[in-house]
């Protein structure tokens, strides 16, 4: 029989408030095994945990029952207090009787019988409990980022600074990202690629960071301090440690004519490329799509010109394979595709453009070398309106719920680095509101409007209308001065909604980590863990956790640095000793539970036992590997013969549980 | 041959004859049988908003109960009964409170919960017969012509009862055209109003917005329009400056299968 000690909390009015207390452990005192009861103001304080260690210590206690808040908040608090006083933590039990009881009940007197009920179901699990010791896993030194935008690049430099090695596994030939498209960044309007491109050599200087670029993570196996990872590096029929990134062959190139996604398909490259200048890694990538030699065995140009000898048309993916400790998701945004509006005329008209589109348009790097020309007609554009929210904050199904946070102050930035440069252009900005929390953000909006003279009309646009003379007609309406609109502009600039990479998914399946309904990592806690994923070992850095502008960008991937640092420090981690084990008599080996497994820790071995009349049989039976079991459950309710049961959650221990509650 | 049950409504019989009669010699030589339901009613004439309005939609629901009873799906081509039509079925599948309010009232050998599958023709030459198909039927491809399809308002939207296609970006009548040989002329004002009713108000006003839909059509280089709908029609034919064609899409298809000769003008 165990000693248990019950001690019913307060938590001041919020618990004390609906349920009588005193009752409670009045109540629960009357309880088989109870040896004392007794209720305080605040358990979790000071000298609540002192009442429970001198209560273990005086009365010999075998098991405590702490009736109070949810176990998320306190259990560990609890825990470590029986551990100080000499009690195996695994001994404790909480009962909710806030969350789940005071909080949700008006009725004293209910509420009062509830928390009883809870009481008594946690008793009778002690009942049942035993004590439990946690094993040891070894860490892996090493990390990886997926990702290598500038919150990717951020995070490998701090995990590097901090000694560990790094790698960074980047889809597209080049790290850099979005930050590396954008001209300026507000609100300083300092140069984007002036800031950035040092932290990308300095990333591909540190001896410490390992750059996978145009690769992509494939598989991901094991668990927190022990990741498995198969990293797929893409065919890019360029020897990378051959090529010197000197550009010849990209001059060379006979294929002119293939559309330059750095650009955003503004002009042409050629079908052996660089992305830009300050790539990293500056080595040439062949498009196989539209590589003449790839795809009629004719031509072999870049080949001939190469003093290097570094194209290889033969090259194939290759695969590798990487051991990690921690993993961060660094996989950020997307603007979103806008076919679903053309009330705006995106695909009808090449002066309607998107914000991204506008950033190449005046970027120095980009397609008209920093002159802002329209695409279609190459001219000055005398009028500009810009329509912000498209796809952001939409009740129906074609755009996205939340707010995009960036476009109201980039929209802000291109509004006034227009009217800078060009004072004779008229630039209008239709807004349903203007969002600008941020150091310095307001201020920045304000110049915009009273400096620079820019039109802010509250209001949407309705309707984008190419006419025959070139120009376009803006209908929209002015909600302030309740009027109809029609612009003739020279160019629309449409805010697109951000939304996040669709890499993204997959890679969320592969981790085991969990998702929004908008693709957005979720984050462990959304005020107290907000770089870590609920799956240990998992953090997150940048726009995949939510949209984000770069300093908040920068600020969350020095945060998963941080987080992952504190991990890779470790030399093992305590593991959870709540985990599932196989009665090896009893299971049969059908392979229900692998198949339920979401984290693989369940592995199949062929055993032998010892049968009547001194006979041996070899029987397949299931295991368990503790480290990398999550103690979830779910094969402790898919095993048809009762072979699997978790370790501090019981079947016994829950049906045992549930019998005092239906008592 | 495949049957459904045909709702012509009452401009089809009067002003839009034509859209009506290349309808159903089209529909023929493509194989499929169009049988008229016996009394039918004015599908309602326009949709009311009003939750609470249900004698208006009453006759939409009697000829959705028609085609259930034939045991087969319904097919309009006129885009206001089709809008009118679709859009009550819609509301009586999912929403209960009308469903009963209108089998009380209309007290049915069986109640109608919305069971009718509603087809616009342009909706059954893509999803029964198939663009594809009716490709190869086509005897007098309209090589060469450049066509703008005119939706107006009401022929996809709203679009969540009528999923025919996005309302904003649609392809229905732009894959039409190719289908039977023309090319289709994207322009912006493809899915803005016409001027509708207003017409019998304010001239001026229907006047305004046909010429920005037929200004529109001709400045993106179309040679003629197309469209489903009579009140469309109407308007951009008497209401605009323009003299650019303006016909039924049912009229180009009969054309492009040879079955123009010998109907009825």
């Amino acid at each position: 029989m165990q000693r248990i000690g019950v001690f019913v909390c307060h938590c001041g009015t919020n618990i004390a408030a609906t349920v009588d207390v005193k009752a409670v452990a009045e109540a629960l005192g009357h309880e088989a095994g109870v040896v004392i009861s007794q209720d305080y103001q605040y358990m979790c304080s000071e000298s609540g945990q002192n009442l429970v260690k001198d209560a273990i210590k005086e009365h010999n206690l075998s098991g405590v029952v702490i009736c109070s808040c949810s176990p998320r908040m306190h259990e560990n608090t609890f825990r470590k207090a029986a551990a100080a006083a000499g009690l195996n933590p695994y001994m404790v039990e909480i009962a909710n009787i806030r969350e789940q009881c005071s909080w949700i009940h008006k009725d004293i007197a209910t509420a009062t019988e509830k928390a009883v009920i809870l009481g008594r179901a946690a008793i009778a699990k002690v009942h049942l409990n035993a004590p439990l010791t946690a094993g040891e896993s070894p860490v892996v030194k090493r990390a990886l980022v997926i990702g290598g935008g500038i919150a990717g690049i951020q995070t490998a430099l701090d995990i590097a600074e901090a000694g560990f090695d790094v790698d960074i596994v980047e889809k597209s030939p080049t790290i850099g990202g979005k930050m590396a498209q954008i001209d300026k960044t507000f609100p300083t309007l300092d140069c984007a690629a002036c800031i950035l491109t040092p932290k990308m050599v300095e990333a591909s200087q540190n001896e410490k960071i390992h750059i996978h670029s145009y690769s992509e993570v494939s598989d991901v196996k094991g668990f927190v301090g022990n990741f498995s990872v198969t990293i797929k590096k893409k065919a890019r029929f360029v020897d990378e440690l051959k090529c010197t990134g000197c550009g010849l062959c990209t001059e060379k190139c006979p294929m002119k004519k293939v559309p330059n996604d750095f650009n955003l398909g503004l002009d042409n490259k050629t079908a052996i490329y660089i992305p830009f200048a300050q790539a990293v890694p500056k080595v040439a990538t062949i498009d196989p799509e539209y590589c003449i030699m790839k795809k009629t065995g004719k031509c072999g140009l870049c080949s001939k010109v190469c003093s290097a000898g570094a194209i290889d048309y033969n090259q194939e993916d290759k695969f590798v394979e990487e051991k990690y400790g921690a993993i961060v998701v660094a996989t950020g945004f997307n603007p979103i595709k806008l076919d679903k509006y053309d009330e705006f005329a995106y695909n009808q008209c090449a002066d309607v453009v998107t914000s991204l589109e506008l950033e190449r348009l005046m970027n120095a790097a980009g397609p008209n070398g920093g002159t802002l020309l329209r695409p279609s007609d190459k001219t000055h554009p005398h009028k500009i309106v810009f329509v912000q929210c498209v796809g952001s904050r939409c009740d129906d199904s074609k755009g996205k719920p939340y707010c995009s946070k960036i476009c109201c102050m980039y929209t802000a930035k291109h509004a006034m680095l227009i009217r800078e440069k060009y004072p004779d252009t008229e630039v209008y900005v239709f807004y349903i509101d203007v969002r600008t929390p941020g150091k310095n953000f307001d201020e920045f909006y304000r110049r915009a409007v009273e400096q620079y003279n820019v039109h802010y009309i509250k209001g949407m646009v309705g309707k984008v209308t190419p006419k025959a003379d070139g120009k376009i007609d803006v209908q929209a309406s002015d909600l302030l001065s309740n009027e109809q609109l029609h612009i003739d502009a020279d160019m629309v600039v449409l805010a697109a909604a951000i939304e996040p990479d669709k890499t993204a998914r997959p890679l969320a399946t592969m981790l085991t980590t969990q998702m929004d309904t908008n693709d957005f990592f979720t984050e462990a806690h959304p005020k107290l863990r907000p770089v870590e994923s609920a799956t240990a070992g998992i953090f997150l850095s940048g726009a995949c956790q939510g949209p984000k502008d770069i300093p908040e960008t920068v600020a969350q991937a020095s945060a998963a640095a941080a987080k992952a640092i504190g991990l890779l420090c470790k030399n093992s981690i305590t593991c959870n000793p709540c985990v599932a084990h196989a009665d090896e008599l009893m299971c049969n080996g059908c392979s229900s539970c692998e198949k339920v497994c979401p984290y693989g820790a369940i592995t199949y071995q062929d055993k032998e036992f010892r049968m009547p009349n001194r006979t041996i049989a070899v029987r397949r039976v299931a295991s368990v590997n503790p480290a990398v079991c999550q103690g979830c459950g779910a094969c402790t309710v898919a095993c048809p013969s009762g072979a699997m049961d978790l370790n501090g959650f019981s079947n016994k221990q829950i049906m045992a549980e549930v019998d005092a509650i239906c008592k | 041959m495949e049957t459904f049950t045909y709702y012509p409504g009452c401009t089809l019989r009067t002003k839009a004859k034509d859209l009506d009669q290349y309808a159903r010699v089209s529909a023929e030589a493509l194989g499929i049988a169009l049988e008229e339901p016996a009394d039918w009613q004015c599908c309602g004439g326009a949709y009311t908003t009003a939750k609470d309005e249900i004698a208006t939609k009453l006759s939409a629901v009697r000829t959705l109960n028609a085609a259930k009873e034939n045991g087969n799906a319904l097919v309009t081509v006129c885009s206001a009964c089709h809008n009118v039509i679709k859009q009550t079925n819609y509301d009586i599948a999912n929403d209960e409170n009308m469903a009963s309010k209108v089998n009380n009232y209309l007290q049915l050998d069986e109640a109608y919960n919305g069971e009718t599958t509603v087809y616009h023709y342009l909706e059954l030459l893509r999803d029964v017969v198939g663009f594809d198909n009716l490709a190869k039927k086509v005897v007098n491809p309209l090589k060469g012509k450049k066509i703008a399809a005119y939706y107006g308002c009401l022929l996809l939207r709203p679009s969540k009862a009528l999923q025919m296609d996005d309302p904003e970006n649609p392809s229905i009548m732009e894959d039409f055209i190719k289908a039977i040989g023309g090319t289709p002329v994207i322009y912006a004002q493809r899915n803005e109003c016409c001027g509708g009713y207003i017409t019998l108000e304010d001239k001026s006003q229907a006047a305004k917005r046909s010429n920005a839909v037929m200004d529109s059509a001709q400045s993106n280089g179309a040679d003629m329009i197309i469209t489903a709908c009579p009140l469309c029609l109407y308007n951009l034919k008497k209401n605009s400056d323009s003299d650019m064609p303006v016909y039924y899409f049912t009229e180009i298809l009969a054309e492009a299968l040879g079955l123009k000769e010998g109907t009825n003008e």
